[in-house]
């Protein structure tokens, strides 16, 4: 059949069709890890990326997949299949997706192995990109987290699409054609989502109709565990995970797979000991030995924050071993697992965690602390405490107050000021205290700075003009028994007036005539 | 035998009066106006068949000097939809439509730079697609498909504005330069076009907009299937061209991805369904068939 093809040439062949389908197990787990995927271009080849595109190589993955594959190279009747599960954290599992890579007996005799055949694969790996964001599991591997996590699974052999419910749908990707074979990659999915698989686990019984509320967003994640920690147990088997804070930035996909002799069964044997994955335990180290049982899941880690937990040992140390050390560490002590983004994009969703997760002390730092009386309290005393940038609690500490003197917005029932509260305010920062600020703790306020408030040239802030000019005291003229009092002298003082004015009637009408 | 290129003969069976010919078997039926052909073509290139048509100038020279395989895709969306659906498609073509930066070496060989890819995720759409990691190119496409909305000052024919349906359509055109003698201007010659045609809506609240949202979302992920599956039928594609050639198959000016020489049109139709374009061609058409 490939009497045609010269030795050189069934070489390259092999190699691509080897290494296409690495990067295609690559592509396809890396787009459900749940987080966005980036990597750049080089202008100048860098010898390495394979089929010109830059997609990284996760150690564990191609280790799976090697392992998967054992030397063979798909061909007719044997195919690689990616599967793509979801499991909650009850332990239901469910399948979601199954990626075959497949080759049939169409040959194309006449195209060229180096050349076209490569551009070809390129093209494909391009299309397999665009496709993974495109099938429903995509978006639930956005979101996952404390309900579910996402596995994969690589076999080799025979496709096995029952797992998927009824009425899936398939997607082709593309078909390369070589002259030994025509490669076809194509996808599987599920449509029935609320389709919860009957299997058996050995220690959770299944869990049969609708369980809808698994798939919904996650809320903000909160800082406390939903599982106990016995899940721990575990630790031993590789089977323990880390959970995950926000799906946007940190993946817990819990990866498996198993060996092609054990085909069938391995979809039961690996449950038991999956148990554990659903588990939004915080900070839950996982090992990843290389020498587990392959019927076991297998994790994606980042290296142990957490007592006893060695990083990943028996990887070769590929490029993205480098990611691995860049985890972050926030506050909560969450892991990230290895398959995190290059290196600038680390630093980016560190930074934009939610929550404060990795989270800034310095919004404590720029609290201003605000003494602020209460409402029924007839208390003249504002009191403003800078906080101390090295003190976030100064309110606490010995005080060293400012008054805003001269405050009348606080004394309504006072006569007013003559000197205009804003000129008070302003003088307010450079004043120093008075005694008498100091006694009036009726409640402390911590001051909610408003946005875009800040302003360099008047040492006030908006919240702070805000509140002075919340109470401001009534016009005089409202004021009742002020007002009668004017009223009643205005009255009186009537008739003098207009005897003056009739004296300087002929000034009013020049000056009238001059305006008209 | 139907006309196929502006009067020539034409080895099409369709007999459509179109720029581009087709494979279509019934006379008319495939509706290939030049822009909007709903036939893929399989047929080798055209100059092979039609040396003649090559030299003349104008919409001619464009319409009937090669092949070009049409494609057309149409959504429906709200006017905030709107950039981000046309971004996610057009990216996705040029996804297919780039590769590395060449670098010739001696004796003709030449290396390929690599190409970096990134999730961009929609903010008015459900939906998420990959795009080549490149600023340059980003920010080309956004510029041109910030062209594509005209300001909503004139209602009358603005896509976005509120209280008209607008329709509109914006192409991606791939091309090759050929090179005339002088005087006369370097041709383009198109061998693929994209067209997206778009029917903006107008929603009335917030409930239907969210329904949108996810409508859109689903469309869109068979307009990235469609792009894929006609990517996938391997078809015509430039020879990949000599040093001395590249820049008449290639843009090489973005520093970090090479596509294939490209150009970005547009149309709006204002709510009396004229068309700006569609008036001038047939303008054209009138003027040189006297």
């Amino acid at each position: 059949m490939d009497t045609d093809l010269s030795s050189q040439d069934r070489k390259d062949l092999d190699k691509f069709i080897k290494f296409f389908a690495l990067k295609t197990v690559q592509v396809i787990v890396q787009a459900r890890l749940g987080e966005k995927i980036c990597t750049r271009s080089s202008s100048s080849p860098t010898g390495s990326d394979w089929f010109n595109l830059a997609i990284k190589d996760i150690p564990e993955v191609t280790h799976e997949a090697k392992k998967a594959l054992a030397g063979q190279l798909p061909a007719v009747g044997r195919s690689m299949c990616v599967e793509i599960s979801l499991k909650t954290s009850e332990g239901d599992s469910m399948e979601l997706e199954i990626w075959c890579l497949e080759m049939n007996e169409k040959c194309d005799k006449e195209i060229k192995v180096s050349y076209t055949v490569y551009n070809r694969l390129s093209l494909l790996l391009k299309s397999l990109l665009a496709i993974t964001r495109v099938t429903p599991a995509y978006r639930l591997s956005r979101k996952q987290g404390h309900e579910y996590v996402i596995l994969y699974r690589i076999y080799f052999g025979e496709v096995q699409l029952s797992g998927l419910g009824e009425g899936f749908q398939t997607v082709r990707v593309g078909t390369v054609g070589t002259p030994v074979g025509t490669i076809t990659l194509s996808c599987a999915y599920r449509i029935n989502l609320a389709f919860m698989s009957t299997r058996q686990f050995e220690r959770t019984p299944p869990i049969m109709g609708i369980i809808i509320d698994h798939f919904v967003d996650r809320p903000y994640p909160s800082s406390s565990p939903m599982h106990p920690c016995n899940y721990r147990a575990g630790e031993d088997n590789g089977a323990v995970y880390p959970s995950v804070e926000d799906s946007q930035e940190v993946c817990t996909t819990s990866f498996s797979t198993s060996p092609p002799s054990q085909l069938s069964s391995s979809r039961l044997s690996y449950q038991p000991a999956a148990l554990g994955v659903g588990s939004a335990d915080m900070g839950y180290p996982v090992l990843f030995a290389g020498g587990l049982n392959a019927a076991h899941p297998h994790q994606l880690i980042g290296p142990g924050k957490e007592g006893g937990v060695p990083p990943v040992p028996s990887q070769p140390a590929h490029g993205t071993q480098a990611d691995q050390e860049r985890m972050c560490t926030p506050l909560d002590g969450v892991h990230y697992s290895a398959a995190t983004p290059s290196s600038s994009e680390d630093t980016e969703t560190v930074s934009n965690s939610s929550e404060g997760k990795c989270g800034s002390p310095h919004d404590l730092l720029e609290t201003i602390f605000i003494r602020k009386v209460g409402a029924f309290v007839n208390k003249p005393i504002n009191q403003v405490t800078m906080a101390n940038l090295d003190i976030p609690f100064a309110m606490f500490a010995p005080k060293n107050v400012e008054l805003e003197d001269n405050d009348p917005m606080v004394n309504p029932p006072d006569s007013p000021e003559t000197e205009s509260p804003l000129q008070g305010s302003l003088h307010s920062e450079g004043s120093s205290g008075s005694s008498a600020g100091n006694t009036h703790d009726d409640f402390v306020m911590i001051d909610f700075k408003p946005a875009f408030s800040k302003d360099d040239i008047l040492p006030m802030d908006l919240g702070t003009f805000y509140r002075e000019f919340q109470n401001p005291p009534q016009l005089s003229s409202l004021s009742i028994d002020i007002g009668a009092q004017s009223m009643a002298e205005d009255l009186d003082s009537l008739p003098e007036k207009l005897a003056v004015h009739e004296k300087n009637v002929k000034e009013f009408d020049a000056f009238v005539e001059t305006l008209q | 035998m139907g006309g196929g290129c502006w009067g020539q003969s034409s080895p099409w069976a369709c007999g459509c009066e179109g720029p581009y010919g087709c494979e279509v078997a019934e006379a008319g039926a495939c509706g290939c106006w030049g822009l909007g052909a709903r036939c893929v073509m399989r047929t080798p290139p055209h100059e092979a068949l039609h040396p003649h048509s090559s030299t003349s100038s104008g919409p001619r020279s464009r319409a009937a000097a090669m092949n070009c395989r049409a494609e057309v895709l149409e959504v429906s969306v709200e006017g905030r939809q709107v950039e981000e659906a046309m971004l996610a498609v057009l990216h996705t073509v040029l996804l297919h439509r780039s590769t590395g930066k060449f670098h010739y070496k001696k004796e003709g060989t030449y290396s390929i730079g690599t190409v970096g890819t990134q999730d961009v995720d929609c903010d008015f759409i459900d939906f998420a697609y990959v795009r080549v990691s490149s600023e340059e190119l980003d920010r080309a496409l956004r510029k041109a498909v910030g062209e594509f909305k005209p300001p909503p000052c004139r209602p009358q024919d603005a896509l976005r504005s509120s209280g008209s349906d607008g329709m509109g359509q914006i192409s991606l055109e791939f091309y090759q330069k050929k090179k005339s003698r002088w005087p006369f201007s370097d041709e383009c010659i198109p061998w693929e076009l994209w067209t997206i045609k778009v029917n903006v809506v107008n929603l009335a609240n917030e409930q239907e907009r969210q329904i949108c949202r996810e409508k859109v979302g689903e469309k869109l992920c068979e307009k990235i299937i469609n792009i894929v599956e006609v990517m996938n039928r391997h078809e015509y594609l430039p020879k990949m061209p000599t040093q001395s050639e590249v820049d008449n198959v290639f843009d090489t000016s973005l520093k970090d991805v090479q596509p294939y020489l490209y150009k970005i049109s547009y149309q709006i139709t204002d709510t009396l369904g004229t068309s700006v374009t569609t008036t001038m061609r047939r303008l054209i058409k009138d003027t040189l068939a006297l």
